[in-house]
C-alpha cells in the first residue's frame, strides 16, 4: 500500500520534468510546476519543520492564499510526516477579532504544534496564541522557509508513515465546522482516490482545471491530492479571483485543453449569467469531457442553462456530470453521467413530499425534476434507512447512510462526534435521497445545516451572532436557507424576535444582525426578517424549530406576495 | 449626471437587486463590501451595472474593499475614470 509520500517520491524518481501544476493569477505570467520543482520546494519545508522541532504525526496549520506557497507547505508537511491542515485565510468582511476567536477554537481542538503564514500575517496569528499554554511551537513565516531542497527520502519522516496513520485533517467554516475536524487516513485517501479515478476513467488525456477552495473536499480531493498524486496535470486558480472574473476559468479550459473540472450548482448559473461574450472570444470548451456537479443541491435547470450557454463554443452537453460527495467518505460517493449521460426523472411532487415515495410524474399533476447523483463509486455502498435503521426499497425517501473502505479515521480529537456518525458500521449522512435501479437521488437534508455556493454553514453559528444585536434575545432567531432558483443556490435568511414596533428602530436592528453575521461568519444575509414576540416555533425542548420557522417564513412572505 | 444622481442610482440598484429592500436608502458612506451589504456573488454584477449605466471599466482586481467601501468612493472611482 502506497502512502503520500511514496507516491511523491515516484513522480520525483520517474517524472521530474513533467508538470503537476500550473498556478494562474491575475496580471502575472503562468506559472507551470514540475515535480521536481515541487518535491524539492516541499523540502525546503520539510526541512524547517524538521529544525523547529515539529515531529511526524503533529498538525500543522496552514494559513496561506491559493498560490505556490501553499502548495510547498502542504507537501513539504507531507514529506515531513506532519498532519497538514488548512485554515481559510481572513477575507475582508470578517471581523479581526472572530477570525482570531476561531482560530483559536480551531487550536485548542487540533493542537497542532506548528502554523505556516505570511509576515504580514503574522501578528494576527499571534494575536490568537497563548504562549506556554497552547500547543504552538513555532510560527513559521512563509518567506523564512528554507529554500528549495534535496530531498533525502533516507531520512524523511513521510516516508515512515504507515498507510493507516492520519494524514491530513480537513474543516468546513464556522465556529461549529472548525471543532469538527475530518481525520483522514493515507488508506483511505488512496483507496478513494483508486477507485474515483476508476469511476470517471482517468486517463493520460486528462487535463484538471479548478478554482475551487482547498480547504473544501471538493477542491482538495478531487482537484488537488488526485491530480498532484495520480500524475495528471492541475490547472489551479484562486477561487477570490475566480469569482470576481469567472470567464478566467473557461478561458483557462480552452488554453490547457482541460478535460476535468468539478463545480459547486451555483457556478453553472454564475458562469451562465454573468460572463460576457467578449470575453469568450476564441474560447473552445470542446475539451471538456466532465464538469461534474457537486456538493450542493444539483438542479437540472442549472447544468441546462450552463451547457446551452457554451453550447457555441463547443461545450458537449454528455460532459455535463454529477457528483454525490462529503469529506466523511474522503470525497466522492457516487459518480453520475460518465458512462452515458446524466439520469434525471419527473417525479409526482406531492407523492415524494407528502407520502415520501418518488413516483413517476402523474399527467396535469406538479412534478418535480429530479437530477440524478449517479452509482457509488466501487469501494463504497449506499442504502436508504428509515428512522429507525431498517432499509427501505427503491423509490421511498429515507437517510443516506454508506459504508465504505475509504470513510474518515474519526473527526479529530472528538471522539464523541465520531460515535455518533455511525450506525452498525454505516455512516449516516444526514441527507434524505432515494434510489432507482442503484442510481442515487437526493431529496433534501435531515440535519440543519445551509448549503451556500458550495460552502457548509452552521445555522447555530449565525443565531449565536444575531444574539450579540441589542434588541435580540438569546434563543429568539432562526437561521435557514432557502434555494433561490435564479442563483442555484440557497440565500441565507435570519427571523429574529423583537419587542420594537417603531420601523425606525427595527431598521436599525436588522442592519445590525446583518453586520454583526457578516463580520462574524463571512456569510451574507440575503433577507433579515423581524417579527414580534412568540412568532418562532420552538421544539418541546426550546430550541429554535429551524425547518419549522423557514415553512412559515415561506408561507408568510408568500402571503405578501414574495415568491421563492 | 452629478454626483448626487449617480449615488441616487446605485443606491436604488443595490436596495433593489441586492438588498430586495427597495424601499430602502444606502447613505454614501455606509459600507458596502466589509459590512456584507454587497457579497462576493454580487461583485459582477456592480461592476457590469456601473460599465452600462456610466461607462467605466472597473477591472476585476479592483473589486475589493482597498478600492471602494461605500457609494462615496465607488462614485469618486467611477468619476475619476469619465
Amino acid at each position: 500500500m502506497p502512502t503520500f509520500s511514496t507516491l511523491l517520491k515516484a513522480h520525483y524518481e520517474i517524472t521530474p520534468d513533467k508538470v503537476s501544476v500550473i498556478i494562474l493569477q491575475a496580471g502575472k505570467p503562468d506559472r507551470p510546476i514540475t515535480y521536481r520543482e515541487l518535491i524539492k520546494g516541499a523540502s525546503g519545508y520539510a526541512s524547517t519543520l524538521t529544525k523547529n522541532g515539529i515531529q511526524p504525526g503533529d498538525v500543522v496549520l496552514l494559513i496561506l492564499q491559493h498560490g505556490i506557497d501553499l502548495l510547498y507547505a502542504y507537501f513539504g508537511a507531507i514529506l515531513h510526516g506532519a498532519i497538514p491542515s488548512i485554515m481559510p485565510f481572513l477575507t475582508e468582511k470578517l471581523l479581526p477579532e472572530r477570525y482570531r476567536s476561531d482560530l483559536a477554537a480551531l487550536i485548542s481542538v487540533t493542537q497542532p504544534t506548528a502554523i505556516v503564514t505570511y509576515r504580514d500575517f503574522e501578528t494576527e496569528v499571534r494575536a490568537a496564541l497563548k504562549p506556554g499554554e497552547d500547543s504552538v511551537k513555532a510560527v513559521l513565516l512563509s518567506d523564512m522557509v528554507d529554500g528549495a531542497g534535496t530531498p533525502d527520502f533516507d531520512t524523511l519522516g513521510g516516508l515512515q508513515r504507515k498507510p493507516e496513520d492520519i494524514v491530513l485533517l480537513q474543516h468546513s467554516s464556522g465556529t461549529t465546522g472548525l471543532q469538527k475536524g475530518v481525520a483522514l487516513s493515507h488508506q483511505a485517501v488512496i483507496n478513494q482516490l483508486s477507485d474515483y479515478s476508476k469511476a470517471i476513467h482517468l486517463s493520460d488525456s486528462d487535463v484538471f482545471v479548478s478554482w475551487l477552495p482547498l480547504y473544501h473536499d471538493m477542491g482538495l480531493i478531487a482537484c488537488w491530492l488526485m491530480p498532484i498524486l495520480m500524475g495528471y496535470p492541475l490547472v489551479i486558480m484562486s477561487p477570490f479571483e475566480w469569482i470576481r472574473a469567472p470567464y478566467r476559468l473557461l478561458q483557462a479550459v480552452s488554453r490547457y485543453k482541460g478535460t476535468l473540472s468539478w463545480l459547486p450548482n451555483f457556478a453553472y448559473n454564475f458562469c451562465a449569467q454573468k460572463i460576457r461574450d467578449r470575453d469568450l472570444e476564441g474560447v473552445d470548451l470542446s475539451t471538456w469531457r466532465a464538469v461534474s456537479n457537486c456538493s450542493e443541491p444539483m438542479r437540472w435547470d442549472s447544468q441546462n442553462a450552463f451547457s446551452e450557454r457554451f453550447r457555441k463554443l463547443g461545450l458537449r452537453p454528455e460532459a455535463m456530470t454529477t457528483c454525490y460527495a462529503m469529506a466523511e467518505n474522503v470525497f466522492a460517493v457516487t459518480q453520475g453521467g460518465i458512462d452515458g449521460t446524466v439520469l434525471y426523472e419527473d417525479v409526482d411532487r406531492d407523492s415524494l413530499q407528502i407520502d415520501k415515495v418518488a413516483r413517476p410524474a402523474i399527467p396535469d399533476k406538479p412534478t418535480v425534476r429530479m437530477l440524478g447523483a449517479g452509482k457509488p463509486i466501487p469501494n463504497t455502498q449506499v442504502k436508504v434507512l428509515d428512522g429507525k435503521g431498517h432499509t427501505l426499497p427503491d423509490r421511498h425517501v429515507g437517510e443516506v447512510a454508506l459504508k465504505s473502505d475509504c470513510m474518515l479515521s474519526g473527526y479529530y480529537h472528538r471522539p464523541d462526534a465520531t460515535e455518533k456518525a455511525f450506525i452498525d458500521g454505516w455512516y449516516l449522512t444526514g441527507d434524505y435521497g432515494y434510489l432507482v435501479d442503484g442510481e442515487l437521488y437526493i431529496t433534501g437534508r435531515k440535519k440543519d445545516l445551509i448549503i451556500v455556493g458550495g460552502k457548509n454553514i452552521y445555522p447555530q453559528d449565525l443565531e449565536l451572532l444575531a444574539y450579540e444585536v441589542p434588541g435580540v434575545h438569546a434563543g429568539r432567531a432562526s437561521a435557514f436557507g432557502i434555494f433561490n432558483e435564479a442563483t442555484g443556490t440557497e440565500d441565507v435568511v435570519i427571523v429574529a424576535e423583537v419587542d420594537s414596533d417603531d420601523p425606525d428602530e427595527k431598521q436599525k436592528i436588522a442592519d445590525s444582525i446583518r453586520v454583526a453575521v457578516t463580520r462574524g461568519s463571512a456569510v451574507a444575509l440575503r433577507y433579515v426578517h423581524l417579527i414580534g414576540k412568540h412568532w418562532l416555533v420552538k421544539t418541546s425542548s426550546g430550541k429554535t424549530a429551524r425547518s419549522a420557522n423557514r415553512e412559515k417564513f415561506i408561507k408568510e412572505m408568500a402571503e405578501k406576495g414574495q415568491e421563492f | 449626471m452629478n454626483t448626487d444622481e449617480m449615488k441616487a442610482k446605485l443606491s436604488e440598484y443595490l436596495a433593489k437587486e441586492m438588498l430586495k429592500q427597495p424601499n430602502r436608502t444606502i447613505k454614501p458612506d455606509e459600507a458596502l463590501l466589509t459590512s456584507g451589504l454587497i457579497d462576493s456573488f454580487h461583485l459582477v454584477d456592480l461592476a457590469l451595472f456601473v460599465e452600462d449605466n456610466f461607462g467605466v471599466h472597473i477591472d476585476d482586481s479592483e473589486l475589493n474593499a482597498s478600492t471602494f467601501d461605500s457609494l462615496n468612493g465607488l462614485v469618486a472611482l467611477i468619476q475619476s475614470r469619465q
